[in-house]
């Protein structure tokens, strides 16, 4: 496993450190946004906040989609799943997200056919198998699977599939960044751009972001020294007043993302005029919506929602969390009221939410290092 | 889900088409290649899967790095892989009525008479 290590090599991750805080202005803080949950878990695991100067600060960003969906569209979801001639889909990561009245496994258990399935592509196996029900997939994520929601759907309507539909809650990386960086009450310095998300988008979508706010951002992959590296080039862009769009996952990510992706969500998809996200609230054409050509695919129009805006439980500061605004050990609730096992909120429900990735790594490293470094 | 899962290329399969078989974690199932139609894809190249759809491709060293830090992420990416292994047995399952459905589209019959034929 060289190539592993070449990635983790802990003398290369002292000499980063050591040139990260060389560009350092005395008297200056820094903070920069990492937009992705699979960042904030490296983070976490090797206790990278710990290696970087007190004067740099890593921000836990919104990019978990599980994370965001707010609590009247998992009530949405499962009010279709109780038709009784409905075979709900989903993946994994939704089933345990808490919506108004319960959650999908809640549902379950209460005599709901709601199927975990791997790919859209296994919903559709299931339409074709169950022709008298009608089969509908929870569409849910960022770029990376809106994809292949929209290559679903093009399959279903070549092969006149009525029976199956999508209940579209795709989400969009770029306004949620936009609304972020609207947010009166975050001050940020800069992004690490997500990985795999970018490989879809590309980098080219990020320009605004060096043009209009004068910020740099850093596409990174996953490894702990790309963590580390891409803080650098963005400290280094912060130290010589350049703010631009930097690609150090350029092994991964191609400036110009994957254009047949692309398209496919354009030709089945389009963006919501807005869209409730947890915890940062409604934002425009923050999300897509199936187009009218796919009509007859679209859950929304198939079934009668209640549409009902459920307000998030007071208890629950996920909002705060996902903004950045609040670390997950400052929520009043995390670790106590709300563990992976019963979560209040969505950050603890998904292994890519801050608070689950702190709930299970973080924690352990921070107290380590209390430990440590106390005199 | 957000974090996509290598796999090497194992092989082609003409019909139906845009399906390739990869190898995950040793873990074989077929996989949409049509996002990547844009690519000279080869047997033992890498690519980066997101449910079930392949959408870059990667080298091989950075494949093994994927897959490492995906194996220390724990549960998730075990959910994962159970789900995808799951999906796996269905899909050795279902290709003879896929074929079935296949041949009956060539011989010009459409979806619904094929249902009525199946019931």
């Amino acid at each position: 496993m060289r190539y592993v290590d070449e990635y983790r090599d802990a003398g290369k991750a002292r000499a980063l450190a050591a040139r990260i805080a060389g560009l350092c202005e005395p008297g200056r803080t820094y903070r920069l946004m990492e937009v992705c949950g699979g960042h904030t878990h490296t983070i976490y695991k090797h206790g990278l906040e710990d290696h970087l100067p007190e004067a740099v600060e890593l921000v836990h960003g919104p990019g978990c989609p599980v994370c965001v969906i707010p609590m009247g569209r998992v009530d949405d979801a499962i009010a279709i799943a109780a038709e009784p001639d409905v075979i709900m889909t989903s993946f994994g990561d939704m089933m345990r997200v808490p919506g108004g009245n319960g959650s999908f496994l809640d549902a379950k258990a209460a005599g709901a056919d709601i199927r975990m399935v791997y790919s859209p592509l296994d919903a559709l196996k299931i339409a074709r198998a169950e022709p008298d029900r009608r089969v509908v997939f929870m569409g849910i994520g960022f770029e990376t699977t809106a994809p292949s929601t929209a290559m679903t759907v093009k399959r279903a309507a070549a092969e006149g599939l009525a029976n199956f539909s999508v209940f579209c809650n795709h989400v969009m990386i770029i306004p949620a960044i936009k609304a972020i960086l609207d947010s009166p009450d975050l001050r940020l310095d800069g992004f690490l751009g997500p990985g795999h998300v970018s490989t879809v988008i590309g980098c080219r979508p990020y320009e605004f972001i060096a043009r209009d706010h004068g910020r740099p951002l850093v596409c990174a992959g996953f490894e702990p020294l790309d963590v580390l590296q891409a803080v650098y080039l963005a400290m280094r862009q912060l130290a010589e007043g350049r703010a631009e769009v930097e690609n150090q996952y350029a092994r991964v990510v191609p400036w110009d993302g994957n254009p047949v992706a692309l398209r496919a969500i354009g030709e089945v998809m389009e963006p919501r005029p807005y869209f409730e996200w947890r915890g940062l609230g409604i934002i425009s054409h923050s999300a897509l919506r199936m187009r009218d050509t796919y009509a007859q695919h679209d859950a929304e129009r198939i079934f009668d929602l209640p549409g009902v805006r459920v307000a998030d439980p007071k208890a629950c500061q996920c909002g705060e969390v996902l903004k950045g605004v609040l670390k997950p050990w400052e929520c009043k609730v995390f670790g106590t009221a709300c563990t992976p096992e019963t979560p209040i909120g969505t950050c603890m429900v998904s292994s890519e939410g801050a608070c689950a990735a702190y709930y299970n790594f973080g924690r352990f490293s921070r107290e380590r290092f209390r430990e440590t470094s106390a005199p | 889900m957000c974090l996509g899962i290598p796999g090497e290329l194992i092989a082609f399969h003409d019909d139906p088409p845009d399906l390739a078989t990869v190898d995950v974690s040793g873990v074989r199932r077929k996989i949409n290649i049509a996002l990547l139609a844009e690519e000279e894809l080869r047997p033992g190249d890498w690519v980066l899967v997101h449910v079930g759809f392949a959408m870059s491709r990667i080298s091989e060293s950075e494949a093994r790095a994927v897959l490492d830090f995906l194996e220390e992420m724990g549960p998730a990416y075990d959910d994962e892989l159970a789900a995808l292994r799951d999906s796996a047995r269905d899909s050795a399952r279902d290709e003879g009525e896929l074929l079935a459905l296949r041949d009956s589209m060539r011989a010009g019959l459409n979806p619904d008479d094929l249902r009525a034929l199946r019931d």
